[in-house]
């Protein structure tokens, strides 16, 4: 991994700076609370800890639910609505989440590369991905898919996704899927609210709060790289992982679309995306395109890759490769 | 001058109100029934609404089902009302012109179905304002359903307008001026073929999905569109016909029967084109037209409806084709519900379904909505039904008391 470590630091700087205006906003947000407890009891349904009072979580909720488009919000209001985003987290599941909102690295576009010859179908990615992005577990939500293919396929279509049993079997290859992040994304598009839309280091990302839940991005993507929550996703409070990101793991609502966000808040911070780390046989390559001594960049130069339906014309920046 | 406008405009108001809701037993039973079944509809949405989507049998892969193909065969009915306006204004046709503001209420019953359809279809409706102009991010004119939304509002607006002042101008026994509502008129004509292109482009704009990524879904929407929209005008005509004493002249129904033949005729021939160049050389991106037409892995939910649906518009056509020289509105009831019923499950759930699966990455699922599904569709349509009917009724009495103060007027003049 070569990711390049930004000379700005801009990301940290915007966390330390909010820790102290974050007590002001909490007085604040207390005592407008309690003025307004007395009227809004009822209007409540009962879903907070008791310590908490149940007015603060409705003054939150009303907070959000007219807050600004992302991209158009300053910096103090991006500030604001992670405080109250967190501070939701804490009323409902009683857990204690960072969001991060951290802007995108100068001088990098992310790009992935799958290893066709060494996955062996382990799908340690598929957990690792479930578990950092926070993926609802009623529906079984996964972001990767993995094809156990037969020799002489090249496309998942001919593959198996359902298989359980013992890999590798003899004679067969595996395939990851996921979103392809691409540099012509279709669904960006078809987004009706711009609600999607692709970063500057090439992530295609979601403002869940925006979307309007009209799924014409599914119907646009020709990879099946998005997912709709159908029901209220649900994760147990000790599983959450708390270090979160505006545009990535934080937790979603029903009626939301979501999606892989090369796990933003890790990518952004230097790190490997959660599958990337957690793939056993080192199958997954990811990094920095334009830094020419990353392994992308390598694999790209060296061995032999090839992407899915490059026909369509969306330009996807992940390769498969063969070694 | 203003005071008598706003007296003028009450009257015209209340007197539509008293209208539209004042009836027999009969009548009242009727309302009462549409309002029940929307009461069903709306507790359905409250379901959907309280536990999400999830209540749907739509999925990640079949993700947009059966209100989706409603609406989709709703335009299609709002937009068929030119076929009407058109002749009537532009060829001056002086039989569809007495009926044309019937085929104007159709189609604003239709446009309110096709709203409420794609309103009951968001999983977010709460974050709907997202979506107004200057206030929400409008992603025009990059994204088709933001086009969609203008085509379906503007054409609504100009279907409202254009009646009501008309309706405004007779109620008072005065003659509408012409200059003051053609430009509209003919504005809503090039509109109505919009509204219908747009929709086809919203899904023949996806290369993802080979099966609605075919420059033919246009003209292909339209064509079976002038067909079912003026099938159901007819039936409409032969109720208003039948139950009231706004008569309707053998001279219309034979001039929409013509119209139906035709399109429904360039319907089955690109239907035809269509079939044949899936199945003559098979490819990977006929598997969606075999999943519709024959079943894929077992899966064969659609291959009942669909050959049905075939059935139907072939033997809808013939009979409307082929009807011995009766122009009588009996003749036509079957074969106006028949070509109607095939062309709704045609370009309904046997258009979207098809185009989702197989998914993008191959897999094959079955499809056929939930009660919930089924509970909302039937509560949109019954507020279809109770619009069109709301509207149509003072529409025809005033029409109807009109033309028989000028034709008292006309016979005054000759004595």
């Amino acid at each position: 991994m070569h990711l390049r470590k930004n000379k700005g630091c801009r990301t940290n700087q915007t966390d330390n700076h909010c820790a102290g205006k974050q007590c002001d906003r909490r007085e604040f947000l207390k005592k407008a609370a309690t003025a307004a407890a007395a009227g809004s009891t009822a209007m409540i349904s009962g879903c907070s800890n008791g310590i908490l009072s149940p007015g603060e979580e409705f003054k939150l909720q009303w907070l959000e639910y007219f807050k600004k488009y992302y991209r158009l919000m300053t910096p103090v209001e991006k500030m604001e609505t992670v405080r109250r985003l967190e501070r939701l987290a804490k009323i409902r599941k009683g857990v204690d989440v960072k969001i991060g909102n951290q802007e995108p690295l100068d001088d990098v576009l992310y790009g992935y590369a799958f290893n066709v010859t060494r996955c062996e179908g382990y799908m340690e990615c598929v957990a690792a991905c479930v578990k950092e992005n926070n993926l609802d577990r009623l529906s079984n939500t996964q972001y990767i898919r993995i094809f156990e293919m037969e020799h002489g396929e090249m496309t998942p279509d001919a593959g198996d996704s359902k298989f359980y049993h013992e890999v590798p079997v003899q004679d067969h290859f595996y395939m990851g899927v996921q979103c392809f992040h691409c540099e012509n994304p279709p669904c960006v598009k078809a987004c009706p609210t711009q609600a999607t839309w692709q970063e500057p280091d090439g992530i295609v990302v979601v403002d869940y709060d925006w979307c309007i839940g009209c799924r014409y991005c599914i119907a646009a993507c020709p990879y099946y790289g998005r997912r709709f929550n159908w029901n209220e996703p649900q994760v147990p409070a000790n599983q959450i992982t708390r270090k979160q990101h505006y545009l990535g793991n934080r937790l979603r609502a029903k009626g939301q679309m979501e999606k892989c966000t090369f796990c933003i808040q890790r990518s952004r911070n230097g790190r490997l995306p959660a599958c990337a780390e957690a793939c056993p046989t080192g199958a997954r390559v990811f990094g920095n395109l334009l830094d020419p001594d990353s392994e992308i960049r390598f694999v790209l130069k060296n061995k032999k890759v090839y992407r899915l339906r490059e026909d369509l014309g969306t330009d996807p920046k992940f390769w498969y490769f063969i070694d | 001058m203003k005071k008598s406008l706003v007296k003028d405009l009450t009257a015209f108001v209340k007197d539509v109100t008293v209208w539209s809701l004042s009836g027999g037993v009969g009548y009242q039973l009727y309302l009462c029934t549409l309002a029940a079944l929307m009461m069903f509809g709306l507790y359905a949405y409250m379901v959907q609404f309280k536990l999400g989507l999830t209540v749907t049998n739509m999925s990640d892969i079949v993700s947009w089902g059966f209100y989706i193909a409603n609406f989709t065969f709703l335009v299609g009915v709002a937009a068929a009302a030119v076929m009407i306006i058109l002749p009537s204004y532009v060829f001056k046709d002086k039989d569809l012109h007495k009926v044309v503001i019937i085929g104007e209420v159709v189609a604003i019953g239709a446009l309110v179905m096709c709203m409420t359809f794609v309103f009951v279809d968001l999983g977010g409706p709460l974050q709907a304002w997202h979506l107004i102009p200057f206030i929400g991010r409008f992603n025009w004119p990059s994204s088709l359903l933001t086009w969609d939304i203008l085509v379906l509002n503007g054409y609504l607006a100009l279907n409202l307008m254009v009646p009501a002042y008309i309706l405004f101008c007779h109620y008072h026994n005065r003659k509408p001026d012409e200059r003051k509502y053609r430009p509209f008129v003919f504005l809503s004509i090039f509109w109505a073929f919009g509204i219908h292109l747009v929709t086809a482009f919203l899904y023949e704009g996806l290369p993802a999905r080979p099966f609605w990524n075919n420059p033919l879904m246009g003209p292909r929407f339209l064509a079976s569109a002038f067909a079912a929209g003026p099938a159901l005008i007819t039936m409409v005509l032969v109720i208003v016909h039948t139950q009231t004493t706004f008569k309707i002249q053998p001279e219309i129904f034979k001039k929409l029967r013509r119209i139906i033949v035709i399109s429904a005729i360039i319907n089955l021939i690109m239907l035809f084109s269509e079939i044949f160049k899936e199945f003559y050389l098979p490819t990977h991106h006929s598997l969606p037209a075999m999943y519709l037409y024959f079943g894929l892995q077992g899966h064969n939910t659609l291959v009942p409806w669909i050959w049905s649906a075939i059935g139907m518009n072939v033997l809808g056509t013939l009979m409307f084709a082929f009807i011995p020289g009766r122009n009588h509105p009996v003749f036509f009831m079957p074969a106006a519900i028949l070509l109607f019923t095939g062309i709704w499950i045609e370009k309904g759930i046997g258009l979207i379904v098809p185009g989702l699966v197989p998914s993008p990455l191959g897999e094959v699922v079955s499809y056929a909505p939930s009660w919930v599904e089924v509970g909302i569709t039937i509560g949109v349509l019954s507020l279809g039904v109770f619009v069109v009917t709301l509207l149509l009724k003072p529409a025809l009495i005033i029409e109807q008391r009109y033309e028989n103060e000028a034709g008292s007027q006309a016979t005054a003049v000759q004595d």
